[in-house]
């Protein structure tokens, strides 16, 4: 009954994300913008958290499982193509294949256990997850110990995922990021899956009454979840060039993936892209301004942002722009407000 | 075998500090089903009131515990007024991520005010003082600090065990309606159980200073132990808190001695996941 109205919905939806995209394309090249490298620093975090917090989404917002251990397969991204590039001298390509799997593979087998916990139970299970493998990979010389991976020069270019003067190179690598990750999470939303994954995350025993096995589409979200949390963490590690396990399998880490989405809106296509054009440049240009301010400034104004906007708008940033759009959109149309309403 | 014995002794007072951290917590976990992610920096700042106040007024911690713990009472109780009484009926991160918003605020508020070095207190009454039991050697402070921790935590199971007060807090957890209906204010029993909460961690966080170094990133720790405790020992359980907090003391130091220091969160973290592996719900719950 809904369908004629739903697919154009959709399309319009779709086209947005195109343009936006595209016109994120044209970016590098105003000069102005790539003059201030600050600017471009900011540019690719926003859509490396955007990211992130998509691929987070897929399992803690589709699915309704609160993951606080995303730093670990973001963290095994990461190791991978260190590795790949410190220890064995390759190109970061096939450790970042390696990676990706290694993430879906212990994502699988940690979930396993954990998706039998409820509620704060498995919140925790996944925080002493990320402890452990924090201090494992510290005490670990295969993988650097404590000190870490550090990048050796080498030739710059996509063979090597490296650049060193100009951080256009790493701008179109986190856009392929970004589009690559909510292109698959805007296929899964129409997706026969992604309907299991929402039914799930409704009513387990209600979707596992009608056919749907809810053990298998968790797993199955979890692993593409930390796939792509995976390849994150390796554009993380080509961008920083170092690697340690405190940068990137932290509670900290952790609280990011979970962060941005949910302030953004948990579930919604739009919230992680929201989450992190709000968050993250606050974040920097707070650092910026203040870090010197006897430290900790930065990350006060951010820890009144969060209880804020928690404590104001639980449906994070995209209810507060549904809110003002509403607000605009009523005196025009009256009847085409539906089509919203489904998005 | 004397080492074994040592290490145990070690571990089980370490352990009822833990218990003492989480005994609060297990409180507002238990009636309200909040995790409070501030926890560890309420831990944090009462150290801090304490080491203030004995370096700059000479107070013994053995006395100043008690301002920490009616300084925590009043932020707990500003926690909840503040910021927790919104979030309850939101989706059931809200109150994690708010007070994880709160612990950040606390964290940088002190690394900004008191800078991030380590300070502890010398010259307290309790001091470095041990004394010789067979062929182990008992450190005092924390033979007090686990003494104050089975008089705290049994004074908790007390009033939520056998007074009305504490008849009232068990009907709110129940069911907050039914208790309402009843005529008990669930909004003031919400208030008390974060104030006593925040007071049972600030006398834990208030007796520290007299041998753990105070700094801003103190209290992340103990908010993990503390979850761990609550956790493990069965939602809202005081009794297993306590068992759980002894039980991880005791794997803490085990793991550390006899495999390496670093193992030792290893062991804890490993010891959380195989127990809630086995019973999904804590040694205690149902």
């Amino acid at each position: 009954m809904v369908t004629p109205m739903h697919h154009g919905a959709l399309k319009r939806k779709d086209l947005f994300w195109l343009a936006l995209v595209a016109l994120m394309a044209l970016v590098p090249a105003v000069s102005v913008i790539t003059a201030n490298s600050f600017l471009m620093h900011v540019l690719i975090l926003i859509l490396l958290f955007a990211s992130m917090a998509q691929a987070w989404n897929i399992i803690g917002g589709y699915g309704g499982q609160t993951s606080f251990g995303h730093s670990v397969f973001f963290g095994i991204g990461a190791y991978g193509a260190g590795m790949a590039v410190v220890t064995y001298g390759l190109s970061p390509w096939p450790g970042i294949g390696v990676g990706m799997l290694a993430a879906a593979a212990v994502a699988v087998l940690i979930s396993y256990p954990c998706f039998k916990l409820s509620g704060h139970y498995f919140a925790i299970a996944t925080f002493a997850i990320v402890e452990i493998f924090n201090r494992l990979f510290l005490v670990w010389y295969w993988v650097g110990g404590a000190l870490g991976l550090d990048y050796p020069m080498v030739e710059e270019g996509l063979a090597n995922l490296m650049w060193y003067d100009s951080k256009t190179g790493y701008y179109y690598c986190a856009l392929v990021l970004f589009a690559l990750i909510f292109g698959i999470v805007r296929f899964l939303e129409g997706h026969r899956f992604g309907y299991y994954l929402r039914a799930v995350r409704e009513g387990q025993e209600t979707a596992e009454s009608l056919g749907v096995n809810s053990t298998a589409v968790k797993l199955t979200a979890m692993a593409l979840s930390a796939a792509l949390a995976g390849l994150c963490g390796a554009f993380f590690v080509q961008y920083n060039l170092r690697v340690d396990p405190g940068m990137v399998m932290s509670l900290d880490m952790s609280m990011k993936f979970v962060l941005v989405t949910i302030l953004g809106g948990a579930g919604t296509l739009a919230g992680p892209l929201l989450g992190a054009a709000v968050l993250i440049p606050l974040q920097e240009y707070t650092r910026a301004l203040w870090g010197g301010l006897g430290g900790g400034v930065d990350l006060i104004v951010f820890g009144v942002l969060i209880i804020v906007i928690v404590v104001k708008q639980p449906a994070g940033i995209s209810g507060i722009v549904r809110d003002i759009a509403k607000r605009f959109r009523r005196p025009a149309d009256a009847k085409g407000g539906t089509s919203v309403g489904t998005a | 075998m004397d080492t074994l014995l040592q290490v145990l002794l070690d571990g089980i007072l370490n352990g009822m500090l833990y218990a003492l951290v989480a005994v609060g917590l297990c409180l507002i976990w238990g009636v309200m089903d909040v995790i409070n992610f501030a926890h560890g920096e309420y831990v944090m700042i009462a150290m801090y009131v304490t080491y203030w106040l004995g370096f700059l007024a000479n107070v013994d911690p053995l006395i100043s515990m008690f301002a920490g713990g009616l300084f925590i009472f009043i932020l707990g109780a500003l926690t909840y007024r503040l910021i927790i009484k919104y979030t309850i009926g939101k989706p059931p991160l809200s109150a994690l991520l708010a007070t994880f918003g709160l612990a950040m605020l606390l964290k940088n508020l002190c690394l900004n005010q008191f800078t991030p070095n380590f300070r502890i207190l010398s010259n307290t009454w309790l001091g470095d003082k041990t004394f010789q039991l067979g062929a182990l050697i008992v450190p005092v402070p924390q033979l007090v600090t686990a003494l104050v921790a089975l008089v705290v935590v049994g004074l908790t199971f007390y009033v939520v065990r056998s007074t009305r007060c504490g008849w009232a807090i068990q009907a709110t957890a129940m069911d907050k309606e039914a208790a309402e209906l009843m005529g008990i204010n669930t909004e003031r029993i919400y208030l008390l159980v974060f104030g006593i909460g925040g007071a049972t961690v600030g006398l834990a966080g208030g007796i520290m200073p007299t041998y753990l170094a105070v700094h801003p990133e103190v209290g992340t720790m103990f908010s993990l132990i503390a979850f761990i405790c609550v956790a493990m020992g069965g939602f809202g359980s005081i009794p297993g808190a306590l068992v759980a907090a002894i039980l991880i003391g005791v794997v803490e130091a085990l793991g550390g001695y006899y495999i390496a220091p670093v193992f030792k969160y290893v062991a804890v973290f490993g010891l959380y996941l195989a127990v809630v592996f086995l019973r999904p719900k804590g040694i205690f719950g149902w």
